[in-house]
Protein backbone atom coordinates (compact mmCIF):
# COMPACT_ATOMS: atom_id res chain seq x y z
CA UNK A 1 0.00 0.00 0.00
CA UNK A 2 1.38 3.03 -1.35
CA UNK A 3 -1.27 5.39 -0.14
CA UNK A 4 -0.01 8.18 2.41
CA UNK A 5 -2.59 10.65 3.61
CA UNK A 6 -0.23 13.06 5.15
CA UNK A 7 1.72 13.22 1.53
CA UNK A 8 -1.79 13.92 -0.33
CA UNK A 9 -2.29 16.56 2.12
CA UNK A 10 1.10 18.06 2.74
CA UNK A 11 1.53 20.33 0.04
CA UNK A 12 -1.85 21.94 0.31
CA UNK A 13 -1.15 22.78 4.40
CA UNK A 14 2.14 23.76 3.42
CA UNK A 15 0.31 26.47 0.75
CA UNK A 16 -2.15 27.94 2.94
CA UNK A 17 0.65 28.22 5.96
CA UNK A 18 2.89 30.42 3.47
CA UNK A 19 -0.80 31.83 2.15
CA UNK A 20 -1.78 32.98 5.61
CA UNK A 21 2.12 34.39 6.49
CA UNK A 22 1.99 36.05 3.39
CA UNK A 23 -1.17 37.66 4.16
CA UNK A 24 0.20 38.96 7.90
CA UNK A 25 3.17 40.23 6.04
CA UNK A 26 1.06 42.40 3.61
CA UNK A 27 -1.59 43.53 6.36
CA UNK A 28 1.30 44.49 8.17
CA UNK A 29 2.73 47.03 5.36
CA UNK A 30 -1.04 47.95 5.14
CA UNK A 31 -0.94 48.85 8.58
CA UNK A 32 2.26 50.93 8.72
CA UNK A 33 1.74 52.50 5.49
CA UNK A 34 2.41 55.98 7.18
CA UNK A 35 4.69 55.06 9.71
CA UNK A 36 8.27 56.87 8.58
CA UNK A 37 10.70 54.85 8.29
CA UNK A 38 9.02 51.32 8.25
CA UNK A 39 10.30 49.02 5.29
CA UNK A 40 8.01 47.06 3.44
CA UNK A 41 8.58 43.34 2.96
CA UNK A 42 6.65 40.66 1.66
CA UNK A 43 7.78 36.86 1.21
CA UNK A 44 8.53 34.66 -2.18
CA UNK A 45 5.65 32.17 -2.50
CA UNK A 46 6.94 30.02 -5.17
CA UNK A 47 10.48 30.06 -3.40
CA UNK A 48 8.87 29.13 0.09
CA UNK A 49 7.22 26.52 -1.77
CA UNK A 50 10.47 25.12 -3.69
CA UNK A 51 12.25 25.38 -0.23
CA UNK A 52 9.72 22.68 1.19
CA UNK A 53 9.74 20.23 -1.84
CA UNK A 54 13.53 20.20 -1.04
CA UNK A 55 14.21 21.41 -4.75
CA UNK A 56 15.92 24.90 -3.75
CA UNK A 57 19.14 25.45 -2.11
CA UNK A 58 19.33 24.49 1.19
CA UNK A 59 22.24 25.73 3.60
CA UNK A 60 23.56 23.31 6.26
CA UNK A 61 22.83 24.46 10.01
CA UNK A 62 24.53 22.06 12.40
CA UNK A 63 24.45 24.46 14.96
CA UNK A 64 21.50 26.07 16.65
CA UNK A 65 22.76 29.87 16.08
CA UNK A 66 22.81 29.27 12.40
CA UNK A 67 20.28 30.66 10.08
CA UNK A 68 18.88 28.24 7.43
CA UNK A 69 17.95 28.90 3.60
CA UNK A 70 14.36 27.89 3.13
CA UNK A 71 12.27 26.48 5.81
CA UNK A 72 11.57 22.97 7.30
CA UNK A 73 8.83 21.33 9.12
CA UNK A 74 6.17 24.34 8.88
CA UNK A 75 8.48 27.19 10.14
CA UNK A 76 7.92 30.53 9.20
CA UNK A 77 8.91 31.24 5.35
CA UNK A 78 11.57 34.09 4.48
CA UNK A 79 10.76 37.37 4.57
CA UNK A 80 12.62 39.34 2.06
CA UNK A 81 12.54 43.38 1.71
CA UNK A 82 10.99 44.74 -0.89
CA UNK A 83 12.34 47.40 -3.03
CA UNK A 84 10.67 50.51 -3.24
CA UNK A 85 9.50 51.90 -6.39
CA UNK A 86 9.15 55.58 -4.62
CA UNK A 87 10.70 55.37 -1.12
CA UNK A 88 9.54 58.32 0.47
CA UNK A 89 11.43 61.10 2.05
CA UNK A 90 10.50 60.07 5.69
CA UNK A 91 11.89 56.53 4.19
CA UNK A 92 9.00 54.21 4.12
CA UNK A 93 8.93 51.71 1.46
CA UNK A 94 5.29 50.89 1.32
CA UNK A 95 3.33 51.62 -1.62
CA UNK A 96 -0.59 51.07 -0.77
CA UNK A 97 -1.48 50.40 -4.21
CA UNK A 98 0.85 47.60 -4.69
CA UNK A 99 0.37 46.11 -1.33
CA UNK A 100 -3.45 46.15 -2.08
CA UNK A 101 -2.23 44.33 -5.12
CA UNK A 102 -0.79 41.72 -3.42
CA UNK A 103 -3.13 41.07 -1.15
CA UNK A 104 -5.93 40.35 -3.88
CA UNK A 105 -3.11 38.06 -5.46
CA UNK A 106 -2.73 36.41 -1.99
CA UNK A 107 -6.00 35.89 -1.43
CA UNK A 108 -6.82 33.97 -5.04
CA UNK A 109 -3.57 31.94 -4.36
CA UNK A 110 -5.11 30.83 -1.02
CA UNK A 111 -8.66 30.30 -2.19
CA UNK A 112 -7.32 28.34 -5.09
CA UNK A 113 -5.66 26.23 -2.73
CA UNK A 114 -8.83 25.42 -0.64
CA UNK A 115 -10.03 24.59 -3.80
CA UNK A 116 -7.22 21.59 -4.50
CA UNK A 117 -7.74 20.72 -0.98
CA UNK A 118 -11.45 20.59 -0.96
CA UNK A 119 -11.69 19.01 -4.43
CA UNK A 120 -9.17 16.39 -3.18
CA UNK A 121 -11.04 15.29 0.21
CA UNK A 122 -14.60 15.50 -1.92
CA UNK A 123 -11.84 12.54 -4.87
CA UNK A 124 -11.33 10.59 -1.39
CA UNK A 125 -14.85 10.61 0.16
CA UNK A 126 -16.35 9.77 -2.95
CA UNK A 127 -13.94 6.44 -3.37
CA UNK A 128 -14.26 5.60 0.39
CA UNK A 129 -18.36 5.45 0.29
CA UNK A 130 -18.22 4.43 -3.34
CA UNK A 131 -21.37 6.58 -4.21
CA UNK B 1 1.69 30.16 14.09
CA UNK B 2 -1.08 32.69 15.08
CA UNK B 3 -3.69 32.15 12.96
CA UNK B 4 -5.55 35.97 13.38
CA UNK B 5 -2.61 37.78 13.93
CA UNK B 6 -4.08 39.39 10.41
CA UNK B 7 -6.80 40.86 12.55
CA UNK B 8 -4.79 42.27 15.56
CA UNK B 9 -2.73 43.99 12.60
CA UNK B 10 -5.51 45.59 10.59
CA UNK B 11 -7.28 46.68 14.22
CA UNK B 12 -4.17 48.05 15.47
CA UNK B 13 -3.90 50.61 12.17
CA UNK B 14 -7.92 51.38 12.06
CA UNK B 15 -7.32 52.45 15.81
CA UNK B 16 -3.98 54.04 15.03
CA UNK B 17 -5.55 56.21 12.00
CA UNK B 18 -8.71 56.62 14.03
CA UNK B 19 -6.50 58.82 16.46
CA UNK B 20 -5.05 60.28 13.48
CA UNK B 21 -9.19 61.62 12.37
CA UNK B 22 -9.70 62.56 16.06
CA UNK B 23 -6.69 65.07 15.99
CA UNK B 24 -7.53 66.67 12.66
CA UNK B 25 -11.26 66.71 13.82
CA UNK B 26 -9.88 68.84 16.67
CA UNK B 27 -7.56 70.49 14.63
CA UNK B 28 -10.21 71.58 12.27
CA UNK B 29 -12.30 72.15 14.96
CA UNK B 30 -10.16 74.64 16.50
CA UNK B 31 -9.25 76.30 13.39
CA UNK B 32 -10.92 79.38 13.98
CA UNK B 33 -9.76 80.22 17.44
CA UNK B 34 -8.03 83.21 18.31
CA UNK B 35 -6.32 83.82 21.20
CA UNK B 36 -4.24 86.79 23.26
CA UNK B 37 -1.15 85.54 22.53
CA UNK B 38 0.89 83.43 20.50
CA UNK B 39 1.58 81.15 23.50
CA UNK B 40 -1.86 81.02 24.49
CA UNK B 41 -2.89 80.27 20.44
CA UNK B 42 -4.37 76.68 19.49
CA UNK B 43 -1.19 74.62 18.00
CA UNK B 44 -1.74 71.41 15.83
CA UNK B 45 -1.97 68.37 16.89
CA UNK B 46 -0.37 65.33 15.23
CA UNK B 47 0.19 61.72 16.06
CA UNK B 48 3.19 60.22 15.61
CA UNK B 49 3.16 56.83 14.43
CA UNK B 50 5.42 53.61 14.95
CA UNK B 51 5.63 50.05 14.07
CA UNK B 52 4.89 48.40 17.05
CA UNK B 53 8.28 47.01 18.66
CA UNK B 54 6.56 44.65 21.49
CA UNK B 55 5.77 41.93 19.14
CA UNK B 56 9.41 42.31 17.32
CA UNK B 57 10.75 39.61 19.86
CA UNK B 58 7.78 37.10 18.74
CA UNK B 59 7.53 37.75 14.69
CA UNK B 60 9.43 40.55 13.59
CA UNK B 61 8.43 40.22 10.05
CA UNK B 62 4.73 41.59 10.45
CA UNK B 63 4.47 43.99 13.09
CA UNK B 64 1.51 46.39 13.70
CA UNK B 65 1.04 50.45 13.98
CA UNK B 66 0.68 52.01 17.34
CA UNK B 67 0.61 55.82 18.17
CA UNK B 68 3.73 56.46 20.66
CA UNK B 69 2.65 60.08 20.64
CA UNK B 70 0.85 63.31 20.01
CA UNK B 71 2.95 66.08 19.24
CA UNK B 72 1.82 69.58 18.59
CA UNK B 73 3.18 71.61 15.73
CA UNK B 74 5.57 74.22 16.67
CA UNK B 75 5.13 76.37 13.70
CA UNK B 76 4.80 80.22 14.28
CA UNK B 77 1.12 81.49 14.81
CA UNK B 78 0.23 84.17 12.58
CA UNK B 79 -1.36 87.32 13.87
CA UNK B 80 -4.40 89.74 12.53
CA UNK B 81 -4.70 93.36 13.20
CA UNK B 82 -7.99 93.73 15.21
CA UNK B 83 -7.76 96.46 17.86
CA UNK B 84 -11.63 95.79 18.47
CA UNK B 85 -11.14 92.36 18.94
CA UNK B 86 -11.90 91.54 22.86
CA UNK B 87 -8.83 89.17 22.83
CA UNK B 88 -6.82 91.93 20.90
CA UNK B 89 -3.50 92.35 22.88
CA UNK B 90 -1.83 95.92 23.47
CA UNK B 91 -0.73 95.97 20.61
CA UNK B 92 -4.72 95.35 18.72
CA UNK B 93 -3.30 91.61 17.69
CA UNK B 94 -5.24 88.95 17.75
CA UNK B 95 -3.20 85.15 17.03
CA UNK B 96 -4.78 82.67 15.28
CA UNK B 97 -3.90 79.11 15.33
CA UNK B 98 -1.00 77.42 13.11
CA UNK B 99 -3.36 74.76 11.21
CA UNK B 100 -3.91 75.48 8.02
CA UNK B 101 -8.00 73.81 7.04
CA UNK B 102 -7.00 72.50 3.45
CA UNK B 103 -3.79 70.41 4.83
CA UNK B 104 -6.47 69.24 7.08
CA UNK B 105 -8.66 68.33 5.04
CA UNK B 106 -6.38 66.35 2.54
CA UNK B 107 -4.98 64.35 6.27
CA UNK B 108 -8.23 63.50 6.63
CA UNK B 109 -8.73 61.80 2.95
CA UNK B 110 -5.36 60.31 3.82
CA UNK B 111 -6.25 58.60 6.92
CA UNK B 112 -10.12 57.61 5.65
CA UNK B 113 -8.07 55.64 2.85
CA UNK B 114 -5.82 54.31 5.36
CA UNK B 115 -8.73 53.21 7.34
CA UNK B 116 -10.35 51.60 4.02
CA UNK B 117 -7.38 49.97 3.02
CA UNK B 118 -7.49 47.94 6.51
CA UNK B 119 -11.12 47.24 6.18
CA UNK B 120 -10.30 45.69 2.92
CA UNK B 121 -7.32 43.89 4.29
CA UNK B 122 -9.72 42.72 7.41
CA UNK B 123 -12.88 41.60 5.22
CA UNK B 124 -10.51 39.61 2.94
CA UNK B 125 -8.71 37.91 5.49
CA UNK B 126 -11.72 37.13 7.26
CA UNK B 127 -13.19 35.39 4.13
CA UNK B 128 -10.20 33.72 3.79
CA UNK B 129 -10.73 32.41 7.09
CA UNK B 130 -14.25 31.11 7.08
CA UNK B 131 -13.61 29.14 3.71
CA UNK B 132 -10.73 27.50 5.52
CA UNK B 133 -13.02 26.76 8.31
CA UNK B 134 -15.36 24.91 5.81
CA UNK B 135 -12.45 22.74 3.88
CA UNK B 136 -13.89 19.53 3.43
CA UNK B 137 -17.83 20.31 4.11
Amino acid sequence: MSFNLDKVFAPHLRALQVGNQRMEVLAANMANADTPGYLARDIDFKAAMQAEAGSGMRLATTSAGHIGLGSLDGSPAEVLYRTALQPSLDGNTVDADRESAAIAEASVHYEATLMFLNSKIRGLRTAITGE
Amino acid sequence: MALFNVFDIAGSSMSAQSVRLNTTASNLANANNVAGSAAEAYKGLYPVFQAEMTQLGINPSSVGVSVTEIVQSQAPSDRIHQPDHPKADADGYVYLPNVTATTEMVDMLAAARAYQNSVEVLNTSKQLMLRTLSVGR
